[in-house]
């Protein structure tokens, strides 16, 4: 891949890795770093090869947040014309699953960037937070909403208002993330899972992840009826075929994403 | 750097004195935020295999510093604030921590040396839950571990009654593991971290993570924390180790990794 200068990505089988790479700094996220972000995980999803996703930090922590020193002299239109969150709107349109795996403080810009995952695996000494409120803001890169869908009003609230530490098991408790694993496994269990979904049949996965996304926004009524199309659709597919006939002649499928 | 505890390593021992003899090592915030900084000192600590924790004079904690208590203060936040995160911190530490209780461990005092994973006890030590005779609750943790170490029943005798235990009967009740004598007492306890220092050090923390497990997930969930430990502990170099000197038929010697 080319070369970042905030990241660091590898392949492993059909997985692609895309590694936040300023520990000195906690992995805090300047602009650069989120473009790299979005370029990387852009040519992930195009790449044929690739399967599944898998986003974390290196270093002691996934994430402490945005680097601050970028923004104490913006104002509204400074920040209107450099439009940064531009920028993650386009993780939002990924098609391949992203799995997260997160470790140490996931604050702010962190947390935020680990909400655009589709999975979250959680070390056991992970701290989830939004301080931006301490600093007189509030999130900016969909924090606000994200959270919100995910565990509801009433924690969302707390959670922003307040800018507490939220644990592992907190988050886990309120649908925040997926899975809890021992800090030593944070990759192995990551990489479990994302092999687990690289066996899947990947049109299948990207129109299940394109349809849940849909509950996420629309009426029931009208995401009942994209899930339809959604489900015709992928009985134009030869892993369908596959699929199918796999079952009716007892062996095990082998998924070709066409 | 320590003023109110005495914190040195050496051998792969971290010895933490409570060093308040002439209040009885009693708890004052500032003892609080000490021990709390030396376990977390030891837990990142490599060279540190074993954590001690005794105290100096005679008693081991009378527990609160009652010169530090007004009556308007909220108890409940100077948990939150001071006891709480010591607690945690001892919880979190991932080396074997063997409380040398060496006299009175009173309320705080009690507390503090459950929250270790073993209780040495000399011939002069006792413990107290003093708490009901000053009209409050056993705090810092105490029920949560001694009703898992003595029962309900006894739990609830223990801290609705007060009464003191001597340390022979809290060897006979489960409460501590050994009964030393006074005259043996320091080479004892000694010898006792040291054989603890020479064990597979990250087995005996994933070990800990297993035993508070117990206590916190379910049978299935535990069962899966189980595995990962095992996976973990299977990678270690001491894993390795074990296996080499069994299949050699000579002593094991771990380096804790």
């Amino acid at each position: 891949m080319s070369n970042f200068d905030f990241i660091e990505t590898y392949f492993k089988g059909s997985t692609a890795v895309i590694e936040l790479n300023r520990p000195r700094q906690l992995n805090s996220l300047n602009t650069k770093m989120i473009s790299e972000i979005v370029v990387a995980m852009e040519a992930f999803d195009r790449n044929e090869t690739v399967r599944v996703i898998v986003l974390s930090g290196k270093g002691r922590s996934f994430s402490a947040g945005a680097d601050i020193d970028e923004m104490t002299e913006a104002n509204p239109i400074s920040l209107e014309l450099l439009n940064q969150f531009a920028e993650w709107d386009r993780l939002a349109l990924i098609k391949k699953p992203i799995i997260g795996a997160v470790h140490g403080f996931v604050f702010g810009g962190g947390f935020e960037l680990a909400l655009c995952c589709d999975v979250l695996i959680s070390a056991s000494n992970t701290e989830f937070a939004f301080p931006e409120v301490g600093l007189g803001v509030m999130p900016g890169a969909g924090g606000t909403q994200r959270l919100t869908k995910l565990a509801g009003r009433t924690k969302a609230l707390e959670w922003l208002w307040t800018g507490e530490r939220i644990s592992a098991e907190t988050a886990l408790k309120h649908g925040v993330i997926n899975k809890i694993v021992y800090p030593e496994l944070l990759m192995e269990e990551a990489m479990k899972f994302a092999n687990k979904l690289a066996k899947q049949p990947p049109l299948s996965l990207r129109l299940i992840k394109d349809s849940v996304n849909k509950a996420v926004d629309s009426s029931l009524y009208e995401g009942m009826q994209y899930e339809r199309k959604n489900f015709y659709l992928l009985f134009a597919t030869q892993d369908q075929k596959e699929g199918m006939n796999a079952f009716i002649e007892k062996r095990k499928p082998d998924y070709q994403g066409k | 750097m320590f003023e109110t505890i005495r914190y040195d390593v050496k051998d792969g021992i971290a010895w933490l004195y409570l060093n308040r003899p002439t209040k009885l090592n009693a708890f004052i915030a500032q003892m609080n935020r000490e021990v709390k900084e030396a376990i977390k000192a030891a837990s990142s600590d490599d060279q540190v295999r074993c954590v001690v924790i005794s105290g100096e004079g005679r008693a081991f904690c009378s527990g609160q510093d009652l010169s530090e208590v007004d009556e308007n203060m909220d108890h409940g936040q100077v948990l939150r604030d001071h006891y709480g995160p010591m607690i945690m911190q001892i919880r979190k530490c991932e080396k074997p921590i063997v409380g040398a209780i060496n006299g009175v461990a009173a309320g705080a005092g009690f507390s503090l040396a459950l929250a270790c994973d073993f209780r040495l006890v000399s011939e002069r030590a006792s413990f107290l839950n003093a708490f009901v005779h000053v009209g409050l609750i056993p705090d810092s943790g105490n029920l949560y571990y001694l009703t898992q170490l003595v029962g309900q029943a006894k739990a609830a005798e223990l801290s609705i009654l007060g009464e003191k235990v001597s340390a022979a009967d809290a060897v006979d009740m489960g409460l501590a593991n050994r009964l030393i004598s006074v005259e043996t007492w320091e080479e004892d306890v000694n010898a006792f971290a040291t054989r603890l220092a020479s064990l597979p050090t990250k087995a005996i923390g994933l070990i800990k993570r297993s035993l508070k497990a117990v206590t916190e997930l379910s049978f299935e969930d535990y069962l899966e924390q189980e595995a990962q430990g095992q996976r973990i502990a299977g990678l270690t170099n001491d894993h390795r180790e074990g296996i080499n000197a069994f299949m050699g038929k000579r002593k094991p010697v771990y380096s804790g990794q």
